[in-house]
């Protein structure tokens, strides 16, 4: 790769400055594929070490055995951000490739959930994850690598449990409830207080402490590292470390579909546009993109799932068609996945796309009447609370244990059991004190698991 | 592809990911936690009554991967979710992705795509494990005056085969001589400097063991079986100690027979049991083929403990004669479904002798579960024994 990749990308990075795209600049570095899919298994560049990503890495050897999943390209956003393509990449590839990093460069640098996440983990996350990565092999080579093993396998298990609505570096809850607002001493007040002699005007008690936590709290890793009670500074330091790489992961999450799909819009027109691509190069290109962007694989009528990447291609390709290129510029900024999803899925545009809904038992797939909003959440479904069941911090009992509760309400059923018991059993050993957890059964009658 | 893309790189000068992967050390981690928990619970896996042929010198034991766990919701029968292509409201399609249930396997799909190690274990690694785990004693073998003589290295001289030059050594001469005033900064032969091997003399460890079986009318299938793996792992431990460890196969009845290992445990005898018979046997394949003083002999005895009344006398004479030709005598007596102390006949022989200062010991087996405590009971008592010599 090479002197001509050398020279196309800074007139492509032109090309996309020209047409309104703003990004910062981008370093970009050809990495073997063994890296590429190290990259993919531990979602940074340089992450902690931990057993279960060995797990992932086992699986994805195996995908690459078995002929799937071909990664072209990691972009991390920040200023620099950092684009890692595959050293494998032929140059129509790595054209293309390139192309599609300035559309997320331009995307993570404006869209709102990204600044917003990022104005708090810094636009530095790649380092920071180093840093990380640094500060664990410390912790192994000080206190052995069991004792660190034990707190990374309670922290990333909750790895999903954050609460991004809440700021990174959160202050603690206040310790006293706030005193109720004196009522103003009116007619109707005076009036309503002869009603009942009895009923108390309003105890002078003085400062009433506050119960833990003061609301059911969905921030876990949080909640644990700042009010376990034996927990060893350095145990709260890990579990900060992961939320802090959670805060990274989550608009990578909640955005999937636009992000792939506003980067896949660019990287074709911009490819459209560069007339100084050389012809071979630029049809190679484009046969890569059709590959990458298509409903459904080439031998198969049906697909059982949905590509990001043709979804939001084609939702993009829609709203500039319809609406203009700064109408698209504006949502890329204003939107997540679950906006995006509603605002701009017509139910004509889903049945150009084909889009249905279905249900699956035992075997047998049945599709289902059409139904809008229903697609919408369907599609939605995964992606809500960071992908994971709504479980929350609800209490902290007088002995120090700590009550976690499931709401079955939001997630319409109850949690495996067994595999709750085991993150329980994680949790415990670093908690110190019981530990319960509070979710419904089959029949939805409510049931408490509890490890001490 | 070491060439840096157009020198954008800032990370392109140290190439640390081609020399280091982090998802293969994670990998390692894992296995080694997989290990572990194998490991854990050996005791029970190899007592289960699977026995590993005497030639087996590795065992494969399918593990899963182990799951980092997180909180999921339940299974449910049945999943709702999005789809693409050519389909209408109505369509029945087929999941390609589903799995029947295997029966009678509980509720299923569970399994989808589920990856299986295969964890291939050596017998020795094993053994070793098991004696950490079960912290069994090392024997301290008992050296024979017999000596095995090996060749070793030892020292250099200035003739010698060319393939033996040593040539640092060499030019370590040349250094040393060109220091000297008015040297020749060349090779001379003078120089040259060749190994030399020396033989030396080295106390042998050599021993046998006598695995002496008995096959009466009264000794059940069970009871052989618990015989057979509680001998695999003796030999097992006896091999850790011992480089050039013989093993003989005697099993007896009313009379006494040597078989190769094959037969060995296949050999059913009917009739009743006279243990001197046994004994006598082993003591004289001792005298005809394993002079003492070369030898460590180990003996072990397997039976259920009864022993014809008429034998009493002569069967002691044996034990006795046996006691004096080996560094040890083990007893265990197996009783398939009890596991206290029986009063045998030839419990009460063996306790006779133990009483007397031999190197006896004996023990009993209940159930694969006893084996242990058997093993570590025998080497504890060989281990007193080697010390006592």
């Amino acid at each position: 790769m090479s002197r001509e990749w050398c020279t196309l990308v800074p007139r492509i990075e032109q090309l996309a400055r020209g047409l309104g795209l703003d990004f910062h600049p981008v370093e970009f570095e050809a990495v073997p594929d063994s890296f590429m899919m190290e990259i993919a298994v531990y979602g940074l560049p340089v992450r902690m070490p931990h057993w279960s990503f060995g797990v992932r890495y086992i699986y994805q050897l195996i995908q690459r055995h078995m002929g799937h999943s071909r990664l072209f390209e990691v972009v991390f956003p920040g200023n620099p951000g950092h684009a890692y393509l595959s050293a494998g990449n032929g140059l129509a590839e790595n054209v293309l490739v390139s192309a599609h990093v300035f559309g997320h460069a331009d995307f993570s640098r404006n869209n709102l959930l990204f600044r917003r996440c990022q104005g708090q983990v810094s636009e530095r996350i790649v380092e920071h994850a180093a840093q990380h990565a640094r500060q664990i092999q410390h912790a192994i080579d000080t206190y052995g690598v069991e004792r660190v093993e034990a707190v990374l396998d309670a922290a990333l298990a909750l790895e999903q449990h954050i609460d991004v609505d809440q700021p990174l570096r959160r202050a603690p809850y206040p310790q006293y409830l706030e005193p109720a607002k004196a009522l103003a001493d009116d007619a109707f007040r005076r009036r309503f207080a002869a009603l009942d002699p009895a009923s108390p005007a309003a105890d002078a008690t003085g400062p009433q402490r506050a119960p833990l936590p003061p609301h059911p709290e969905r921030d876990l890793l949080w909640f644990v590292a700042q009010y376990a009670p034996q927990m060893e500074s350095w145990e709260r330091d890990v579990f900060l470390a992961v939320r802090e790489e959670s805060f990274y992961f989550y608009p990578v999450f909640a955005t999937q579909i636009m992000n792939e799909g506003w980067a896949s819009y660019w990287h074709a027109r911009l490819l459209r546009e560069a007339d100084f691509i050389p012809q071979q190069a630029y049809l190679d290109a484009i046969r890569c993109h059709s590959e990458v962007v298509r409903p459904v694989a080439a031998d198969e009528q049906v697909a059982l799932s949905v590509n990001p990447y043709h979804l939001g291609f084609s939702l993009w390709e829609h709203i500039v068609a319809q609406r203009g290129l700064d109408a698209a510029f504006a949502i890329r900024v204003e939107d997540d996945d679950f906006a995006f999803i509603r605002n701009h899925l017509t139910r004509d545009l889903a049945e150009e796309l084909g889009l249905f809904r279905y249900r699956a038992r035992d075997g047998k797939v049945t599709v289902l009447q059409t139904d809008l909003d229903a697609l919408h959440e369907a599609i939605l479904a995964p992606k809500y609370n960071f992908g994971a069941p709504a479980v929350f911090a609800r209490r902290v009992c007088a002995d120090g244990a700590l009550e976690l509760w499931h709401d079955h309400r939001l997630d319409g059923r109850g949690l495996d059991l067994e595999r709750s018991r085991k993150v329980l059993e994680y949790l415990q050993r670093l908690w110190r004190r019981p530990v319960r957890l509070v979710t419904t059964d089959e029949d939805g009658a409510e049931l408490e698991l509890s490890v001490t | 592809m070491n060439e840096p893309v157009g020198g954008l790189s800032p990370f392109s000068a140290a190439k640390w990911y081609e020399l280091f992967s982090r998802g293969a050390r994670d990998w390692l981690r894992h296995d080694a936690k997989v290990r572990d928990a194998v490991r854990r619970h050996l005791p029970e896996l190899v007592s289960a009554g699977e026995i590993i042929s005497g030639a087996a010198r590795t065992v494969r034991v399918p593990v899963k991967l182990l799951e980092h766990y997180r909180f999921r919701l339940r299974r449910s029968a049945e999943q709702q979710s999005v789809g693409q292509g050519a389909a209408k409201p109505g369509d029945v399609l087929l999941d390609p992705t589903h799995r029947p249930a295997p029966a009678g396997k509980g509720p299923g799909g569970e399994q989808d795509g589920e990856v299986q190690l295969l964890l291939e274990l050596k017998v020795e690694d094993i053994v070793e494990w098991l004696w950490e785990e079960m912290r069994l004693p090392n024997l301290q073998p008992r050296a024979g005056p017999s000596e095995q003589t090996e060749w070793t290295r030892e020292g250099w001289d200035r003739r010698g085969a060319r393939s033996r030059l040593d040539r640092r050594r060499s030019f370590k001469e040349l250094v040393k001589r060109r220091g000297a005033p008015g040297a020749v900064p060349t090779f001379t032969d003078e120089d040259l400097r060749f190994r030399q091997l020396s033989r030396r003399r080295r106390p042998a460890l050599r021993a046998v063991v006598f695995l002496l079986l008995d096959v009466s009318g009264s000794m059940s299938e069970r009871d052989r079986q618990l015989a057979k793996s509680f001998f695999f792992w003796t030999v097992q431990g006896l091999r850790r100690q011992y480089r050039m460890l013989e093993t003989v196969f005697v099993a007896h009845t009313t009379e006494a027979w040597e078989f190769t290992e094959s037969e060995f445990f296949q050999v059913t005898g009917t009739g009743g049991t006279v243990a001197s018979k046994g004994f006598g046997k082993v003591s004289d394949i001792i005298a005809e083929r394993f002079a003492t003083q070369q030898y460590n002999v180990y003996v072990y005895y397997a039976s259920d403990g009864d022993n014809a009344a008429s034998d009493l006398a002569v069967a002691r004479e044996a034990l006795e004669k046996l006691a004096h030709q080996t560094c040890f005598c083990g007893y265990v007596e197996v009783a398939a479904g009890l596991s206290r102390r029986l009063e045998t006949e030839t419990g009460r022989l063996f306790d006779e002798r133990a009483a007397a200062g031999g190197a006896v010991e004996r023990c009993v087996l209940g159930g694969f579960e006893d084996i242990w405590a058997a093993l570590r009971t025998f080497f504890a008592a060989q281990e007193r024994a080697g010390r006592d010599v």
